[in-house]
């Protein structure tokens, strides 16, 4: 992987994201229940620089996909703020936004819902050209399509055809061939290979890894499986029922975690490398996220907790070359 | 050229060539729709100009030769000298013309509500929804008998006679639009939370845009189900209005009002201007029903 | 040499289709001693649930098992027809599916199902059922069994829902367990106890296991034995543990290293060309010739058998019979 760059070309400070998940009002008026609240993303902050490639991982109800979804804004923030290259993310379409838009791009999980059945392929991978790169003609964007399929392991007659003929694999490459075309720098790629099987995986691993050396893109990618991630990333950011519990570079991650949730999501990952290593037993299931445990949101399933984790949500605070939260550790009561 | 030779060789034709019933229904649901168009040649007269009538000609027998003037109808004539079987294939493509306008008014209507109403969620879907259901609570006919009154004493009435074929289509297009909507709603908000359109948004476009450019298209299926049972439905339905009187005039009759006019002259044995034309709509109203049916099933992924 | 708990011999399944008969299945043979557990790994389309279901008698119409001898603790169940299936399927096999929400009934109780199925297959009363329903529930561990188990599947978590389920597999105490992907629907925190689980209740209920799978991880941590399904074919079988570090068949070598590591710093990941063939679309010779980067000539036109070589059993042209590498040309 590249050495990044130092300017963080995106800054995410105190994201939040609430969903209203109360029921109808008449059922509440007749049931005399409260309104209920998902706090979905609670507090992030994170920076990227540019040309490295930022890690999220979590499992379900951890946010992911809700940070994927504002970074791109495709959904608004409750709170806090995304500046991609100083200028402020927004949802609207304005002739600013339309300019900003031109420099980001998603890659989405399913290579089946994420291309339109009825659309040719060639269309698929123009749309992005013909909605934000107007100067180009018709030509151009032509042989530009030709191009990017060309650059993803594909072939031209291939743009006439429709998504349907293509395995999970083709798709996958054709959605990247999309989120290439009108030249991005940053793409939020939201569990791009989960769907596909291990040796399909491998050559879109591959392939991403080799696009971002051509072209010096900058990716946020998002996963549930850890050794994908530390393949890809050049830092991890773990995350649990919304928030962000350690961050660190790839390597200090999977040798010395320092988060409990780290420690215990890092030893329930199967070892197929069968060394033997030594594991404790995971403990518990990841608790309703419409009503969260007080305090520190781990602290039902942590091995270290103490009075004060069940009342006090812990701070981010740097350790070594990372961050975490977590009173245990901030008290030198782990390792 | 390969277009049709890639819907020739694929599994949907594949049924189709299987199915005897598909194949004979939607011949004879060509052929008719061919006499309809082609009515002009195809008839013998113009039994809707009565300079061209003969009223000595009047009830002559099916295949036999008239008592007075000695022409021979192959399906009769009725009490003006009209010929049956002309009158038939006017009917025909009064009765065709009426039926597919009110599918399109209504498919249009519907799918735009209904398209509208799913994408955009919220208060413009409930009130939407609400209008439909409260329509939903009228019989069809009942709705189509409203209008229809609420034209005529709206029309001046030299016009009427004109305007009654429009009326009819606007009636029964009102009346049955709410099914269209009801489905396109229903494939739009499972659309809608796919990721292509995510994509879509992701771009910049505009609601508008994603709505008819990528959502539209993947709706269309069981709207085409929905359309061929509706005109089956429709060909019945303004059948019943202008068997009723309040359909298609005696001047431009369809087949009901042909039905309705054939009716007097059963009972005193002049029953070929009620049969034939009845039989007509029957077999119209079946093949189309039919083929309907049949691609409903054809096009269900889960029955395979 | 004790009767293996099941032994498949020379399956075909196939599916009758308007172009002529796919094969879906052609030929998998393999047993399952009593205790051993029996991991089928493979991606999708080479077969591996396929081969669950034509053993249960489950196939999906048209498919239909064409040939071939199944043959369930010494008795032979390919010929079984209903009745007798479904008695023996839920008596001498339990089986353990992907998703909890669909293996359990929404409309009734936990207690009301796991005791049906007890006293379906086992005579006893309705009181003895309940006791050792509860007992189950807590083997599998689920906190205040006695509780919960009048509880709908719904106020069940995703994890504690596919307890249910193993406890359901294990209520009428079965020679074999069939667990087809249980835990690819469960967060990775909840795969592992969930693994655990099965493995645990099985080896002491004496119940062999055959864990379907595409997951190599969930294979490492919990099978004795793995077969690796290729096109509907098994490509190599053999111990766990010799099978990830010391592939034979080209194809599991190049599987394993397209895995990436949790351990290591790799620039790239082993990449295998192409992508399984589609059944319409089935290469002649060995399926995966291809894809193969030591295919030779003979590949290319003979199918290769599954023949021992040390502890596993391969099938490929590379190998010949008694050990070593084959005379190639």
């Amino acid at each position: 992987m590249n050495a990044p760059d130092t300017k963080p070309l995106i800054q995410v400070s105190q994201l939040t994201r609430e969903f209203d998940v109360s029921k109808p009002w008449l059922n509440r008026l007749l049931e005399r229940e409260p309104k209920q609240f998902l706090r979905a993303v609670d507090n992030v902050h994170f920076t990227i620089n540019k040309g490295e490639t930022l890690a999220l991982v979590g499992e379900s109800g951890s946010g992911k996909s809700t940070i994927a979804k504002m970074l791109v804004g495709l959904l608004e923030p409750s709170v806090g703020s995304i500046v991609f290259d100083g200028q402020a993310m927004r949802t609207d379409t304005s002739a600013d936004m339309q300019a900003l838009r031109k420099r980001f791009q998603m890659i989405f999980q399913s290579p089946y819902a994420s291309l339109n059945p009825r659309w040719k392929v060639g269309k698929v991978i123009a749309e992005p050209m013909t909605m934000l790169a107007v100067e180009l003609s018709a030509r151009q964007i032509q042989r530009r399509v030709d191009e990017l399929l060309a650059l993803v392991g594909l072939s031209a007659p291939d743009a006439d055809k429709f998504p349907h003929e293509f395995s999970g694999g083709q798709r996958q490459r054709i959605a990247i061939a999309r989120a290439l075309s009108a030249s991005p720098e940053f793409i939020v790629c939201d569990e791009p290979t989960s769907a596909l099987d291990v040796s399909v995986q491998a050559q879109i691993l591959n392939l991403m890894r080799d696009l971002q050396d051509k072209l010096g893109l900058t990716y946020l990618f998002i996963s549930h499986d850890l050794s994908v991630v530390r393949h890809m990333a050049n830092r991890i950011g773990v995350l649990y029922l919304g928030a962000l519990v350690e961050i660190a570079d790839s390597k200090t991650l999977f040798t010395h975690p320092v988060h409990p949730y780290t420690r215990m999501l890092l030893d329930a990952v199967p070892d197929l490398s069968m060394s033997g290593r030594e594991r404790k037993r995971v403990e518990g299931e990841i608790p309703n996220p419409i009503n969260p445990p007080a305090g520190c949101t781990f602290h039902p399933r942590c091995p270290f907790a103490n009075s004060r984790c069940k009342s006090e949500v812990p701070q981010l605070k740097t350790y070594g070359t990372g961050v975490a939260s977590c009173h245990a550790v901030e008290e030198g009561r782990i390792d | 050229m390969s277009q049709v030779v890639t819907f020739l060789t694929s599994e949907f034709f594949y049924k189709f060539r299987r199915s005897p019933v598909a194949v004979v229904a939607f011949i004879v649901a060509l052929l008719m729709a061919i006499a309809a168009i082609f009515a002009p040649l195809l008839a013998t007269q113009n039994p809707f100009d009565p300079g061209s009538l003969n009223l000595m000609n009047g009830f002559s027998i099916p295949g036999e030769p008239n008592q007075f003037t000695g022409e021979t109808f192959v399906l009769g004539t009725d009490d003006q000298g009209r010929d049956v079987y002309s009158t038939i294939l006017y009917g025909l493509r009064i009765s065709l013309f009426v039926g597919f306008s009110a599918v399109m008014f209504a498919m249009i209507l519907g799918a735009t509500l209904g398209l509208v109403a799913g994408y955009t969620g919220g208060r413009i879907d409930s009130i939407i929804m609400r209008i439909a259901d409260i329509q939903l609570t009228f019989p069809a006919i009942l709705v189509a008998l409203l209008i229809f009154g609420i034209a005529k004493g709206i029309t001046p009435p030299s016009y009427r006679d004109e305007v009654a074929i429009w009326v009819l289509i606007i009636a029964i297009g009102l009346s049955d639009w709410v099914q269209f909507a009801r489905v396109v709603r229903g494939a739009t908000l499972v659309e809608r939370n796919k990721e292509y359109v995510q994509a879509a948004r992701l771009i910049g476009r505009k609601p508008m845009g994603i709505m008819i450019k990528h959502i539209l298209p993947n709706t269309l299926g069981p709207v085409l189900v929905i359309a061929t049972i509706s005109l089956a439905l429709a060909i019945i339905a303004e059948a019943t209005l202008s068997f009723l009187g309040v359909g298609a005039p005696p001047t431009q009759p369809s087949l009901g009002t042909l039905i309705r006019v054939g009716q007097g002259f059963l009972f005193s044995g002049e029953y070929w201007i009620l049969l034939y034309p009845a039989a007509t709509l029957l077999v119209l109203a079946l093949s189309v029903n039919l083929l309907g049916d049949w691609l409903r099933d054809a096009l269900n992924p889960k029955l395979k | 040499m004790t009767t293996p708990v099941l032994s498949v011999r020379d399956l075909v399944v196939e599916f009758p289709t308007r172009h002529g008969p796919l094969t879906a299945i052609s030929g998998v043979s393999f047993d399952l001693a009593a205790g051993e557990i029996l991991g089928v790994v493979g991606e999708s389309g080479a077969g591996k649930s396929l081969t669950g279901s034509a053993i249960i008698g489950l196939l999906d119409p048209p498919g239909r098992v064409v040939s071939g001898e199944i043959w369930l603790q010494g008795v032979r169940i390919d010929q079984l027809r209903g009745e007798d299936m479904r008695v023996l399927r839920g008596r001498q096999v339990g089986m353990v599916f992907q998703d909890p929400l669909t293996s359990l009934n929404p409309l009734y109780t936990i207690a009301q199902q796991l005791i049906e199925t007890i006293r379906a297959h086992l005579k006893v009363s309705a009181s003895d059922a309940r006791k050792r329903a509860i007992k189950l529930l807590d083997d599998v561990g689920i906190p205040a069994a006695s509780r919960r188990i009048d509880d709908y599947p719904h106020q069940f978590s995703g994890g504690m829902r596919q307890r249910v389920v193993i406890a359901l597999a294990l209520s009428a105490e079965p020679a074999l367990v069939i667990a087809d992907e249980p835990t690819t629907a469960l967060d990775v925190s909840v795969q592992a106890q969930i693994i655990e689980v099965l493995k645990e209740q099985c080896t002491q209920r004496g119940a062999s296991i055959m864990l379907i799978t595409h997951d190599m991880g969930v294979i490492a941590e919990a099978a004795d034995r793995v077969a690796v399904m290729y096109a509907g074919r098994i490509a190599e079988i053999g111990p766990v543990k010799d099978i990830i570090q010391n592939a034979l068949h080209p194809y599991t070598a190049g599987l394993m290293g397209s895995i990436p590591s949790l351990t290591q710093e790799e620039n790239r990941l082993v990449q295998i060309p192409g992508a399984m063939p589609r059944l319409a679309d089935m290469p002649s010779g060995c399926a995966f010739h291809p894809r193969c980067e030591r295919v030779f000539e003979h590949c290319k036109r003979h199918r290769p058998e599954l023949i021992s070589v040390g502890t596993h059993e391969v099938s490929c042209w590379l190998y010949k019979e008694a050990g070593g590498e084959a005379t190639t040309p």
